[in-house]
């Protein structure tokens, strides 16, 4: 439970623009007065609980914080946020916290959304922010399912999926949604999962540091309709031969004492599981979340069997520095004062040809 | 440039003023009080450019004027068919006029696909100037003429001028160094020339012109200016054009003040940009390329240097969400669009209509359904712009009546926003944004003040003494709610599409509550403030013509026909769609006879019907093009006959 309060954003320069706060802050400040809805027992509370708690290392002032969300159980993230927030339609939240963004650059702006949201209905939106690389933390919330509309498959159920909807099974392939992202020039991707409160807090900390648009992939359980869906990376035993932890700068390595360890295939140029030995140990690929190619982070991204989830990467995929949109617009607007200075109202309406009619 | 007009006389003396050039004294010259001239050739031909160049020759020798452009979807449509002709008319005049014409006096046709697709539209005795270069007997063939009618005397009746444009265009740019292909696409500037002398335009502006929009290619540049001497002097020694015309400017038609030419699109642009500096609030303009709402995003990406911000959207939904996103951060936030642009961004809008944010729509109306007619005007955008959203969800429509006005519409459209905390719906039309006219440069200091009030601090006090912000508590003036903007310290609000409790904000799906809201919203556009509806009835007439938008400039064109004629007809024209103004429902009932002229099959007359029960009557005309002043005047003459 994160109850202090650190002073250290004013060196996070993604968020030197926007002001910090007067007096430390807990968990508890970040908390509105609105009762939590969300079915008991879903993953969205362990998030909730997560983003308040990390909420005071930021230190910024709180209304200068803006959480927007589109439509479905993650999107009533905001009301429970007592920051500025706006709960949207379907799909549209990236499109909304662009234009905030681009205007507001005072401001923490973040993007709350699910698999439904972000990827079936607001796709575009998200894969465009994504590529501006506007100043946005968009969490998507990733069940599998959609929950509010009672169950049908999303665009992140795996194939043959058993819903209301598909009687027979899902016939679409699924998106992968970091796949997705890294070719939509993310420049900071990364996964983690609801009930890892340590990890999911270590990515949002590395996300809040990121200029630009970062996306986080949460792996969030809903109970109810797609119960136990992310529990082979959640169960001790299984999560051995399923969980990859990506650090930055250090040989890939999983499973029991690093038993398991991923190299990079010659022929083909794929990575690829084996088990460590001393032969191939030389091999494993150290990650490097700062490459200027996206070429390995997307192989990391493909290594996962999106049935078993077996081999699943979490942590940062990639976090490379790049332009940012909202730095960029704002340049522009002061170049153009350089080159133009201020603009002058009258001498715009007047333009170039007139004539005077004196009576 | 600046040009003084304080008397006609003082630009007729045909002497050479500087750079200015004027036609010579050996031949004879008429005085007209009026023209209407239609450039038409290929849509790669430039005629575009050609009756822009004339329109602002014509601005700033301060003749009245309007303009019609016309052109296809196609950028470069199949060369030489009908379907690709593109034409540009213009009419001015030395008195107030109000649209570009019905009957061109003068057509200029490139090829025989711009005079068969135009010659149906010019009266008897008209001038046509042809480039006979193009009268091949396969071009024509093309367009299906058998013979050719600059020889079979299917033309008798007009006053034709055969002229070897590409010829002569060519011949005279011999000296530089340029392909023939090269040296022909110059030949609009030598039929510019040409016209130029004809009726006695500044040539100064067009030479400024050419010399910066080819800056870079210097060689061009002299070689269109070339071109366009060379028509002057073609027209000035030939024989064939033994006639000039002046039309003096049209002083008298215009109050004093500074004018200039402008069109629909910029006219809204400025307003735009006005409005943010009147309101002291960035403008932020989300918006997806389409025509014809194109140009007002050129424009106003131009203007950075006044804090404006324009983001070219992934699509129309997302330019509309980014402008709401700004809104919500405290600029003042606009997308343009036209009707298929409105359809996609209904959710939208109603999520404004919720929030009560301000938030301005312009729709640039062109021909619909679906992809419609995308390069024609029509105002069939009506009841999508009232009645476009799920569920209860007013939203204010004002509408430009011309170019110039655009600019005011812009700023009535954003004091109605920033006031009701609503997104206003604007309705201009491709008529009106291609359109130009002379425009009166208003003065910095007569513009209104649309300056606004964010929340600072708590606005209610719960029964414990508490003071705290309550976001949906309402002005009980306007019904406004207010705006909160993030950064403002203890005013930590969530708005969203859900309903709200009135006053909290918070959700709430209690039945009354909703029915309340509802009511709400809808009292608040009801009780916006808008000015009575002014009629002009000079003799007591029976029969009322209501008009709303780009139709003021044909529907009063007619009454003015009527009026000469001897006829009795009143004349309202609505500017506000939505609410109605307040004495609407009074001047209805005054008329026997009501008469509604619209560019749809009858929207406005739909909704008047309903609100008011008065037999208003739909004269309709939905052909992509603004109504004829004749045709007007025919049938209002018919309903006060009927």
């Amino acid at each position: 439970m994160a109850e202090t309060s650190t002073e250290g954003t004013g060196t996070i320069e993604a968020l030197s623009l926007v002001p910090k706060a007067e007096a430390r802050q807990s968990m508890k400040d970040f908390k509105s007065d609105q009762e939590v809805r969300w079915c008991p027992g879903c993953g969205d509370y362990a998030i909730l609980a997560a983003v308040q708690g990390f909420m005071p290392e930021l230190g910024l002032a709180k209304e200068n914080i803006v959480f927007v969300s589109g439509i479905g159980c993650s999107s009533r993230f905001p009301y429970y946020m007592n920051t500025y927030g706006m709960h949207s339609i379907h799909g549209r939240a990236p499109a909304i916290a662009t234009g905030l963004a681009s205007t507001r650059r005072d401001l923490s702006v973040w993007v709350v959304t699910g698999d439904g949201d972000a990827l079936s209905i607001g796709g575009n939106h998200l894969i465009h922010a994504l590529r501006r690389n506007v100043n946005l933390k968009i969490l998507l919330f990733n069940n599998r399912i959609y929950g509010l509309t009672k169950g049908q498959y999303s665009p992140t159920s795996e194939v043959g999926k058993i819903t209301k909807s598909t009687p027979m099974g899902s016939l679409d392939a699924p998106f992968n949604p970091v796949s997705l992202a890294l070719g939509a020039e993310a420049s900071f991707v990364a996964r983690t999962i609801d009930s890892d409160r340590k990890h999911l807090t270590q990515v949002l900390r590395a996300a809040s540091a990121h200029q630009g648009t970062a996306l986080i992939e949460i792996y969030q359980n809903c109970n109810i309709f797609n119960d136990g869906a992310f529990d082979a990376l959640k169960d001790r035993q299984s999560a051995e031969e399923a969980l990859i932890h990506l650090e930055h700068g250090q040989p890939i390595r999983f499973g029991a004492d690093g038993t398991r360890g991923v190299v990079r295939n010659a022929a083909t140029g794929d990575l690829e599981v084996v088990t460590v030995t001393p032969e191939n140990e030389a091999r494993l690929v150290v990650h490097d979340a700062h490459a200027a190619s996206p070429t390995t982070a997307f192989a990391l991204s493909r290594l996962a069997d999106p049935d078993n989830l077996h081999h699943t990467p979490i942590g940062v995929f990639r976090s490379v520095e790049r332009p940012v949109y909202d730095t960029q617009m704002a340049d522009q607007l002061d170049e153009a004062v350089e080159q133009h200075g201020k603009g002058d109202l009258a001498a715009l309406l007047a333009g170039g040809d007139t004539w005077t009619v004196v009576g | 440039m600046t040009s003084q007009v304080s008397s006609p006389a003082e630009q007729t003396d045909g002497t050479v003023v500087g750079e200015q050039r004027k036609p010579g004294g050996v031949k004879d010259v008429r005085r007209l009080d009026r023209v209407i001239i239609r450039f038409a050739g290929d849509s790669g031909d430039g005629m575009q450019l050609t009756g822009d160049r004339f329109t602002s020759e014509t601005a700033s020798f301060g003749n009245d004027l309007s303009t019609l452009p016309n052109f296809p979807a196609e950028i470069r449509a199949p060369a030489g068919t009908l379907p690709g002709v593109s034409s540009f008319q213009l009419h001015f005049a030395d008195h107030d006029i109000l649209t570009p014409g019905d009957a061109p006096n003068v057509l200029v046709a490139m090829n025989p696909a711009a005079l068969k697709a135009n010659i149906g539209d010019l009266p008897r005795g008209a001038e046509i100037i042809v480039n006979t270069d193009e009268f091949t007997k396969r071009a024509m063939q093309k367009v299906g003429y058998a013979s050719s009618p600059l020889e079979d005397g299917s033309l008798d009746g007009y006053n034709l001028h055969p002229v070897p444009l590409t010829t002569l265009t060519v011949e005279a740019l011999k000296e530089f160094d340029l392909s023939r292909k090269e040296a022909e696409r110059s030949k609009n500037m030598f039929a510019l020339g040409l016209l130029s002398w004809m009726y006695h335009r500044p040539t100064e502006g067009t030479e400024k012109f050419l010399k910066s929009k080819f800056a870079k290619k210097p060689d061009i540049a002299e070689a269109n200016i070339a071109a366009f001497r060379a028509g002057w002097n073609f027209g000035e020694t030939t024989e064939d054009f033994a006639v000039s015309y002046e039309v003096a400017p049209a002083a008298k038609a215009f109050p004093v003040g500074t004018y200039r030419n402008i069109s629909g699109n910029l006219a809204l642009s400025y307003g735009l940009v006005t409005a943010s500096r009147q309101a002291d609030l960035p403008l932020f303009l989300g918006s997806y390329p389409i025509t014809p709402a194109s140009d007002i995003l050129h424009e106003l990406s131009k203007h950075k240097n006044f804090g404006v911000r324009t983001f070219q959207a992934e699509d129309e939904i997302a330019g509309i969400g980014a402008a709401l996103g700004a809104a919500f951060g405290g600029s003042l936030a606009v997308t343009t669009t036209s009707g298929p642009g409105v359809a996609l961004k209904s959710e939208t809008i109603g999520l404004a209509v919720s929030l009560e944010l301000p938030l301005l729509i312009v729709d640039i109306q062109r021909g619909g359904p679906s992809t419609g007619l995308p390069t024609k005007t029509e105002q069939a955008d009506l009841l999508q712009a009232m009645y476009g959203r799920n569920g209860e969800a007013p939203v204010p429509v004002i509408a430009p009546c011309t170019p110039g006005d655009c600019f005011d519409a812009a700023l009535e459209a954003a004091r109605i926003a920033l006031t009701y905390r609503t997104p206003v719906m604007l309705l201009s039309d491709g008529y009106l944004a291609n359109g130009s006219e002379p425009w009166r440069i208003p003065e910095v200091d007569e513009l209104p003040d649309l300056s606004v009030q964010f929340a600072s601090g708590p606005n209610h006090t719960l029964a414990d003494g508490t003071e705290v912000f309550w976001p949906y508590k309402r002005d009980p003036k306007t019904l406004a709610r207010p705006w909160a903007v993030p950064g403002t310290p203890g005013l930590e609000h969530r708005i969203g599409g859900i309903e709200k409790q009135d006053g909290t904000g918070n959700i709430s799906y209690d039945p009354a509550n909703h029915d309340f809201m509802v009511r709400t919203r809808q009292a608040k556009i009801d009780g916006i403030d808008v000015p009575d509806v002014e009629v002009d009835d000079p003799h007591g007439a029976e029969t009322l013509v209501l008009g709303w938008g780009s139709t003021y400039g044909p529907i009063t064109a007619a009454v003015r026909r009527l009026r000469a004629a001897g006829e009795s007809i009143a004349q309202a024209h609505l500017r506000h769609l939505n609410p109605f103004p307040r004495n609407l429902g009074t001047v209805l009932k005054r008329y026997p006879k009501v008469v509604i002229p619209e560019m749809n099959l009858g929207q406005l007359a739909t909704l008047v019907r309903a609100k008011y029960l008065v037999d208003a009557h739909s004269y309709n005309q939905v052909n992509g093009m603004p109504f004829k002043a004749e045709q007007l005047a025919t049938a209002l003459k018919e309903a006060i006959d009927g």
